[in-house]
């Protein structure tokens, strides 16, 4: 989607009315699909079935055992229409094709529109059914909320996020707002001024790269209101809104900051109740766009008639803001190209997270396999899907913590 | 009897393939039911060390999805390959290298000095690369080796099965594992898809008496709605036709030309010359001259002709500059 609306500015073209609408409900579709998969698969294992379960439990399969196969049908299903709605709307459900430079290839017709409005409506039960287990599982265990709120899993940074011009949480469009470590703002930003705001630093040790607010500077992996450090996705996108748009959803913003003591939100496991509540604002707003006649508008595309040059493009992405930038040559062939992808965004503060939840566990060297999960959960509250932020590389958590005494000698390696 | 054991691992991907085992949907626990899931890194917690305390051929059958690009991902796959009695590539990148192996018209060092020293937003344009062994003050730190190329996974291990796709379709993913669980796997090597090109799953008609004067884009024209026209017909640069079928011709279906996901239909050597044979054939020119003139409008060939099997082609890779 960032690509997409990368290539109407490259282009310089603006979409008709009808094809932000139908994008933005294939994306909001796409946001429900992805975060039932990261809460389901990714999430739920640690708090459903158990933080110090054994691993070979501690999984989506566990969870299916644990709530029922009536309800694991429930979630499966829950996914599966919103990857429908991926590909009436998308041509595919993943990779999909229908963006291109002014608008959209297709729009649905009055049949696949209906079926789209009763998924959407469906999918409003299901996430008030998902915050309902959330609940009766995490928000009435005590020993839970301990954890979401104990020092272990908190750290207090910046927070950026995709904002409309009532400051409200939007997927698709808007401007990009940063407040600080107090809540409050910092700047507000046009996508296409990326640059202006936000570099990269780079170290030896790894592929991925450190954003950081240009503002501040790289001060290294510390903290602190001289830190140019920022935190993305769901806890981010809350902590840099002021109100969620849709009704149901706005209740449950307001008793998130309500429990977790106001705003803003710095504990790193809260990103999981926040990515719910966005599940239901994901799954309200697919109502009301689907509700719009607007969508069976055959006005779908402005067919460009300019030289293609360069474009920005920003979204919220599930795990955090997404900056696409091309530059092209004049047949739109790109000939330089940035990304800033969701979770690289959050890596320095996923270092930071880790180094916290690790100096909190872990004691007198000893570390089970139980400490060792505690330790990833610092990691699998943004995202599990490291390899893709840092654009090529290994496909799996590398996690691995050397145990030293106070002379600094290694005494033990735990590694996945 | 036993339940057969099945590992599931992704090197080179981008997680979609994954998304389309999970795609399954509620046939997914069925399959979990029928077997024993030694090993998905994306959806269950099992470790690498999970993997090398396993017997050699313990996996009845591993699924990988990605291509190779570091020495990691090498390292796994062998460790993998040693450890199953059968290996399937699931996806694109698996099978022929897919959209990162277009990397492979460059090399590694200047794609690292792009991505580390030249992309717009890093703050020290002569700044550390990565290196693979590096001396901390809190000692060594290890990353993979990041290789010239992009490898498919049988130029690194013997493949048996393959199901194609960028992302491959669930219903060809349970249409493998079903026979998988049957017993009845044609004779390996196979692949598991439709019958012929993406054409015969097309609803679009060819008309043979066609000919294309202008090749166009769908960056500056719109593809005709009208699910009767074919997109080639109308001058669009559709791959269906060197397609392998099996992805019902979705793309296709909303008004997008097909990008070849599929990879190349049986018994095709190199599909970009089966495609550039069509487009020679389609294109309405008497001289090379104006031939020229008219393809003059198909940019980005390699982009084009093998968008997801650099690796898997004649032409190979690596720009001679």
């Amino acid at each position: 989607m960032a690509s997409g609306k990368a290539i109407d500015n490259v282009y310089r073209v603006t979409p008709p009315s009808a094809a932000k609408k139908l994008r933005e409900l294939n994306y909001c579709a796409h946001i429900v699909h992805s975060h039932i998969a990261h809460f389901y698969a990714l999430a739920a294992p640690d708090f459903v079935v158990g933080p110090t379960a054994s691993s070979k439990e501690r999984n989506i399969l566990g969870v299916i055992q644990k709530v029922g196969t009536e309800a694991g049908l429930k979630v499966i299903n829950a996914r599966a229409a919103a990857q429908r709605v991926q590909q009436i709307l998308g041509g595919r459900a993943t990779h999909p094709v229908s963006n291109i430079p002014g608008g959209v290839s297709r729009r649905p017709t009055k049949e696949e529109a209906d079926e789209i409005k009763k998924i959407s409506k469906d999918s409003v039960a299901f996430a008030e059914w998902s915050l309902q287990l959330f609940d009766t599982v995490v928000l009435k265990n005590k020993s839970y909320v301990e954890t979401i709120l104990s020092d272990t899993y908190t750290i207090e940074t910046k927070y950026m996020g995709l904002v409309d011009e009532k400051n409200r949480l939007n997927f698709y469009d808007g401007v990009v707002r940063v407040v600080d470590e107090k809540g409050k703002e910092i700047v507000k930003f046009a996508p296409s001024d990326y640059l202006s705001h936000i570099a990269e630093h780079t170290e030896p040790w790894t592929y991925i790269k450190f954003p950081y607010l240009k503002k501040y500077g790289w001060k290294g992996l510390t903290l602190g209101e001289d830190s140019g450090i920022y935190r993305a996705a769901p806890l981010a996108r809350f902590n840099v809104s002021d109100s969620l748009a849709t009704p149901k959803a706005q209740e449950h913003f307001i008793r998130f900051f309500e429990t977790l003591g106001g705003k803003p939100v710095h504990n790193t496991l809260a990103n999981h109740w926040a990515r719910l509540i966005e599940l239901l604002y994901a799954a309200e707003r697919m109502v009301e766009l689907s509700n719009d006649n607007e969508i069976l508008s055959d006005n779908i595309r402005t067919i460009p008639t300019e030289t293609p040059r360069e474009g920005v493009g920003v979204v919220e992405a599930p795990r955090g803001t997404l900056f696409h930038h091309y530059k092209t040559d004049t047949n739109g062939i790109v000939t330089d190209v940035n990304l800033i992808v969701a979770t690289l965004n959050n890596n320095a503060a996923i270092c930071l997270s880790v180094k916290k939840a690790a100096q909190a566990l872990v004691h007198k060297g000893k570390v089970s396999e139980e400490i060792l999960n505690q330790v990833e959960m610092a990691f699998r509250a943004y995202d599990p899907c490291y390899a893709c932020s840092s654009h090529s590389l290994p496909g799996r958590t590398p996690l691995i913590i050397n145990i030293r005494n106070s002379n600094g000698e290694i005494i033990e390696t735990l590694t996945r | 009897m036993a339940k057969p054991k099945v590992a599931v691992y992704w090197s080179a991907a981008c997680g979609g393939c994954d998304v389309k085992v999970l795609d399954t949907n509620e046939k997914i626990l069925d399959i979990a039911a029928a077997v024993d899931l030694l090993f998905w890194p994306i959806a269950l917690d099992f470790k690498y060390k999970d993997v090398e305390e396993m017997a050699d051929r313990e996996i009845d059958l591993c699924i990988i999805n990605g291509g190779i690009r570091n020495s990691e991902q090498e390292h796994i796959v062998k460790l993998l390959r040693r450890k199953s009695k059968v290996v399937a590539a699931l996806g694109a990148c698996a099978i022929s290298g897919g959209i990162p192996a277009l990397a492979n018209l460059y090399d590694a060092q200047s794609i690292l000095d792009y991505v580390y020293h030249k992309t717009t937003s890093i703050d020290n344009f002569q700044g550390p690369l990565p290196q693979p062994e590096y001396d901390a003050p809190e000692g060594r730190l290890t990353i993979p080796k990041f290789y010239d190329s992009v490898f498919a996974l049988d130029q690194m291990i013997d493949v048996q099965y393959y199901i194609p796709g960028c992302p491959p379709p669930p219903s060809l993913i349970v249409k493998a594992l079903t026979a998988f669980l049957q017993g009845t796997l044609p004779p390996p090597p196979a692949t598991v898809a439709g019958e012929g090109s993406v054409c015969d799953e097309c609803p679009r008609e060819r008309n043979r008496e066609a000919k294309v004067k202008k090749w166009k884009r769908i960056a500056q024209f719109t593809p005709p709605a009208d699910t009767k026209k074919c997109l080639l017909d109308e001058g669009f640069f559709c791959l269906g036709p060197a397609t392998q079928a099996g992805c019902e011709a979705l793309c296709i279906k909303a008004n997008i030309p097909c990008e070849g996901c599929m990879g190349k239909p049986q018994g095709v050597t190199d599909r970009g010359s089966k495609m550039l044979s069509y487009i020679a054939s389609l294109t309405d020119a008497s001289t090379e001259e104006e031939a020229k003139k008219i393809l003059n409008d198909v940019v980005d060939q390699a982009g084009l002709l093998y968008r997801f099997d650099l690796p898997k082609s004649l032409i190979g890779g690596r720009r001679k500059e």
